[in-house]
């Protein structure tokens, strides 16, 4: 596509394709370093959340220390109640913390978004393992975290599955915390990217297009292979704020 | 001796079990409490993002009981729920119906409903900004829309959709209800299939309309997933925000303001951290409100 067809051409199917618009958009735009920094987050923040919610999880769910049922209740708690504009404070205590404008404060934020949900659903998981197996493992001398990583994680795949794809659709979509946090164009992610651009180049359109099509494709092909985790995702998460 | 060597080891095994939660409970703790702390906590202060903090009292509050932009902000938002509850939940609900039969191609409207709610507000608002584009070139249309109306014969229907003030915040609304509507459908289509087809078929018999099956059986029986999609509706569409920036950005603000853009553009463009905290303390109240109201709702509907 061109300038002229995508103004010109109203036809659904464009007459000729045209990939070089890719290429301008991965080169001129910047795209390439935004879909680049979109995948560091996701990766990161939905391996950080995996993990750290996985273990928190396990111990609501199996293990005994004083407090164990506030903790769990905050957490619970935090669900429920929408923090519409808790950016504010986000920012400056990212800002007191000497976090803005790198890539760990952005994780870091990231990750607290999604671990409540995920928490919530890893530990009704984690309360359906059958105590046997667990003895089984103790037997085989598993210590805790030997329980952790050989039985609970491998019996939870399902419920990890909804996380893990729930969590990257969350991250991969995220603008507010990015156009916040992030000033450097070098550690913005697509979503944010995407708007840089639109706002430098109005007319500019099949190269925003382009872009476009590189943050909604694996969105999609997600989507479609993976529809019945992300359903699982939402009503778990059914007040999620 | 023993019952100390007993004692160490059950504190240490609390320890151990403890540091479990502790990634967990750090990042709750410095993210969640301490801004929720302290947005509570500035709120009472006027403070510009750097520099000394006054303590004001409750003058923030003061202000904003006064301020009507932030009351009409918190109608418009008011207003796109509104459409969202109705048109988009009606859509939802009546394509779930439609999908709940035996018809052709099922599995495919499923998985195309699905692809709106999915893609990010950006992606959604930059694409809809590009059809809803007023602006001519070479004698054309950019924008879709326009090109199609003026094209097929109604030129006098071409429209500034998103410049005009009174068709700008029922665009926006319509766009989110276009975002939203999968997410409803899928929820009304999976509480549509654990219905027992036979009771369909017996009322059928009994010689009921569809208006009376649909009014008198489905949806009493879908109430309690009614509701859950009501709620998440209402709190979706209330916090509307990234899909409006990306759509008019800052173009029209007293037109399109809702009141999570009042909030950013307090903190943003005039540097009133305060009062942006207090926006933020009373909007997230009204909220807490509103889901707790439907809450108890929804439990008498399922105990009903």
């Amino acid at each position: 596509m061109t300038n002229e067809t995508v103004f010109i051409d109203k036809a659904l199917i464009p007459h000729h394709l045209n990939f070089g618009n890719f290429a301008v958009a991965w080169t001129k735009g910047n795209f390439a370093v935004y879909f680049l920094n979109s995948v560091i987050y996701t990766v990161c923040v939905v391996t950080g959340i995996v993990f750290i919610s996985s273990l928190a999880a396990f111990a609501f769910s199996r293990l005994k220390f004083p407090g164990k049922n506030i903790i769990f209740y905050m957490f619970v708690g935090a669900m429920m109640i929408p923090l519409p504009g808790s950016f504010v404070a986000l920012f400056v205590l990212v800002t007191k913390l000497h976090l803005v404008n790198t890539r760990f404060g952005y994780i870091l934020c990231m990750i607290n978004v999604g671990l409540s949900m995920s928490i919530l659903l890893l530990k009704t998981f984690f309360d359906k393992m059958p105590p046997e197996l667990e003895d089984a493992a103790r037997i085989d001398g598993c210590g805790k975290l030997g329980i952790w990583w050989n039985m609970a994680m491998p019996f939870a795949r399902p419920a990890i599955a909804v996380i893990v794809i729930f969590n990257s659709l969350n991250v991969w979509n995220e603008y507010i915390l990015a156009m916040l946090l992030l000033e450097d164009t070098k550690l913005m992610p697509l979503q944010r990217g995407l708007v840089v651009f639109q706002g430098a180049n109005s007319t500019d359109y099949p190269v925003l297009m382009a872009g476009l099509t590189m943050a909604a494709i694996p969105i999609i092909l997600i989507c479609l292979a993976m529809q019945k985790y992300i359903v699982k995702g939402l009503s778990s998460g059914e007040v999620v704020g | 001796m023993n019952s100390k060597v007993k004692a160490t080891a059950i504190l240490k095994d609390n320890l151990q079990n403890f540091f479990f939660v502790l990634p967990a409970f750090a990042i709750f703790c410095i993210f969640y409490i301490y801004p929720f702390y302290k947005m509570i906590n500035l709120s009472f202060y006027d403070w510009r993002g750097i520099g000394p903090m006054h303590f004001i009292g409750l003058a923030n509050y003061k202000e904003l009981m006064s301020d009507h932009l932030w009351w009409n902000s918190i109608w418009h938002a008011g207003y796109i729920t509104l459409i969202a509850l109705t048109f988009q939940n009606v859509l939802a609900f009546a394509l779930a119906l439609a999908c709940d039969r035996e018809i052709r191609l099922k599995r495919f409207y499923r998985a195309v409903f699905f692809i709106p709610p999915v893609l990010s507000e950006v992606v959604v608002g930059l694409i809809w900004n590009w059809i809803l584009n007023p602006q001519m070139q070479n004698g054309q249309y950019i924008g879709l829309l326009n090109h199609f109306l003026y094209t097929s014969g109604f030129p006098q229907l071409v429209h500034n959709w998103l410049g005009d003030p009174k068709t700008a915040l029922t665009t926006i609304a319509i766009v989110h209800s276009w975002k939203g509507f999968g997410w409803g459908f899928i929820i009304f289509l999976a509480g549509l299939q654990t219905i027992d087809k036979q009771l369909y078929e017996a009322a059928k018999v009994d010689g009921a309309s569809a208006w009376k099956t649909l009014t008198n059986f489905t949806i009493p029986m879908m109430l309690p997933v009614i509701l859950v999609v009501v709620i998440l509706t209402i709190l979706g569409s209330m916090q509307v925000f990234v899909l409006i920036i990306a759509m008019v950005n800052e173009g029209l603000v007293n037109h399109t303001d809702v009141p999570v853009t009042r909030i950013f553009s307090a903190m943003q463009n005039v540097n009133r951290f305060g009062y942006a905290c207090a926006e933020a303390v009373i909007f997230g109240m009204i909220l807490v409100c509103v889901s707790f109201i439907m809450k108890k709702l929804s439990d008498k509907a399922k105990q009903a």
